[in-house]
């Protein structure tokens, strides 16, 4: 089997447009929740979330590409370019024949869809623009990703819900892992910021009106955020040859499913998965320093996935870290995992653990060191990225310090 | 039909039973209505009174609105009809 290192990555969210602007923010523990902007924002309960600000599609995109391009490739299409320009690499001949592309996301074009639903139902129109299901479909941004870069071998977008960019990640490691191609592109986006979108998770009752407060006992529910972020997962002896820099090595990862509840996670799903991600990359509990955790900040899941943590880990699970970077950059849901994955990296590379912000009050049933409100300087050798997705679907991710 | 009626009705049919088998001090737990069957529970509340009711599932006993038993859930359903009119 192959070793698989990552050798470039690239963001845009609530929390920064680059990687380096994103990590800053993690490490002064900055909250990119805000008061949501855009139309009809006032028809809703729920008006906060960790939405891209700022941001003028025209200076990044031409004209026929923003007729193509939903918000959640826009954001794909950003990452990308930071992520590829990172690894150095260019896809021709063989090894463009052979690298891919495995991307998550939940929603597809929301935004679209949301659009052009208005259009024909509140105004009455009979015609939309000839490209709305290329724009909405959620393999948007996969496809458009490989036509710019000319990555033709397997592509594909997985959508597990919150889990969805885990569950890519995963896919993408394997295949560089078992000798398919030598490299990968992977990660995931999500915009599900529009009214319809919004609207549409008020309904559940688990959002939060004023913030995202994981593992503190004073937590009222989940925040979205949107964004995106890329990776170039590759084969070691590739990236060591043509001299690239290393940020992380993917050490494994283990996926799940609870087969119980439409909504409500089990503890027993998340355990399995964490157990397994270490098993199958060979990694003794006790060498887990950091683990990024779903922590959503609804009241079941922080619960039970401290439980799950604590029944994995036993005693180890008071000395490792565990944080939920959702409170700075909100619920991605399809796009979580990977904007989660750059608080891994920045743990084992920098050494520099992103903390959990909006923490109040301890809660004894979330028992665990969440490095509340402050960053804090470890050396870190294995950081595992959890995701337990609504349907039950689980997927984490166990990474080494390249050394 | 009374405002107890018609909040009987709705928790009957989410708890597949006869309106005469909800005892006013049940909770929902003891009629077999589980989270989701309370969230739906509430909007259908919701739709038949034109009400909105401030319940977050995360916090369900920090919200002014009392879903403890049958007879609690009635008596909020009634003040907050009230306070529309």
């Amino acid at each position: 089997m192959k070793r698989v290192v990552i050798t470039g990555a690239g963001t845009i969210n609530a929390l920064g447009a680059t990687v380096p602007q994103t990590l800053e923010a993690m490490r002064e523990g900055r909250c990119g929740i805000s008061e949501l902007e855009f139309r009809d924002v006032e028809r809703l309960s729920i008006r906060i979330g960790g939405q891209v600000k700022n941001y003028d599609p025209e200076s990044r995109f031409n004209r026929q590409q923003l007729a193509l391009f939903d918000r959640f490739t826009q954001f794909t299409m950003i990452a990308a370019r930071e992520a590829i320009a990172q690894a150095g690499l260019t896809f021709s001949g063989e090894l463009a024949a052979r690298a891919g592309v495995i991307l998550g996301n939940s929603g597809g074009g929301m935004t679209t869809l949301d659009e052009n639903y208005r259009s024909v139902y509140e105004d009455g129109k009979n015609r939309v623009h000839p490209f709305v299901v290329p724009k909405l479909m959620n393999n948007a941004a996969a496809s458009h990703l490989s036509m710019e870069y000319n990555l033709k071998g397997p592509s594909f977008t997985v959508s597990t819900a919150c889990a969805s960019s885990n569950h890519a990640m995963a896919q993408a490691f394997q295949m560089v892992h078992g000798g398919i191609t030598p490299v990968m592109v992977t990660g995931g986006s999500e915009s599900m910021l529009c009214f319809g979108g919004v609207k549409a998770w008020e309904g559940l009752r688990v959002m939060s009106r004023d913030a995202c407060r994981p593992f503190s006992a004073n937590r009222n529910g989940m925040v979205q955020g949107e964004g995106a972020a890329i990776f170039v997962f590759e084969e070691y002896e590739h990236a060591r040859k043509r001299g690239a820099e290393i940020l992380a090595e993917v050490a494994g990862f283990a996926m799940t499913s609870d087969a119980s509840d439409i909504v409500m996670p089990s503890k027993q799903g998340a355990a399995r998965a964490i157990q397994g991600a270490l098993k199958d990359a060979r990694i003794n509990r006790d060498e887990v320093g950091y683990i990024n955790a779903h922590g959503t900040g609804t009241a079941a899941n922080d619960k039970t996935e401290s439980a799950a943590v604590a029944d994995v880990f036993g005693a180890h699970a008071d000395k490792l870290m565990i944080s939920s970077t959702k409170s700075m950059h909100a619920h991605l849901i399809g796009g979580t995992g990977a904007v989660e994955l750059l608080a891994c990296i920045m743990a084992l590379r920098d050494g520099i653990i992103a903390p959990t912000i909006g923490y109040e009050e301890p809660d004894p049933e979330c028992a665990l060191d969440v490095v509340p409100n402050v960053a804090r300087e470890a050396r870190v050798d294995v950081a595992l990225s959890n995701a337990f997705a609504f349907g039950g679907l689980n997927a984490v991710l166990a990474l080494r310090r390249f050394t | 039909m009374s405002i107890k009626d018609r909040v009987i009705a709705i928790i009957a049919e989410q708890a597949v039973l006869e309106p005469s088998d909800i005892g006013l001090e049940n909770t929902l737990e003891d009629l077999g209505i589980d989270s989701l069957g309370l969230v739906e529970s509430i909007f259908a509340i919701e739709e038949e009174f034109d009400i909105t009711v401030p319940f977050n599932a995360n916090e369900p006993s920090e919200s002014d609105f009392d879903i403890s038993s049958v007879s609690t859930i009635i008596a909020g359903i009634e003040r907050l009809v009230k306070e529309r009119a």
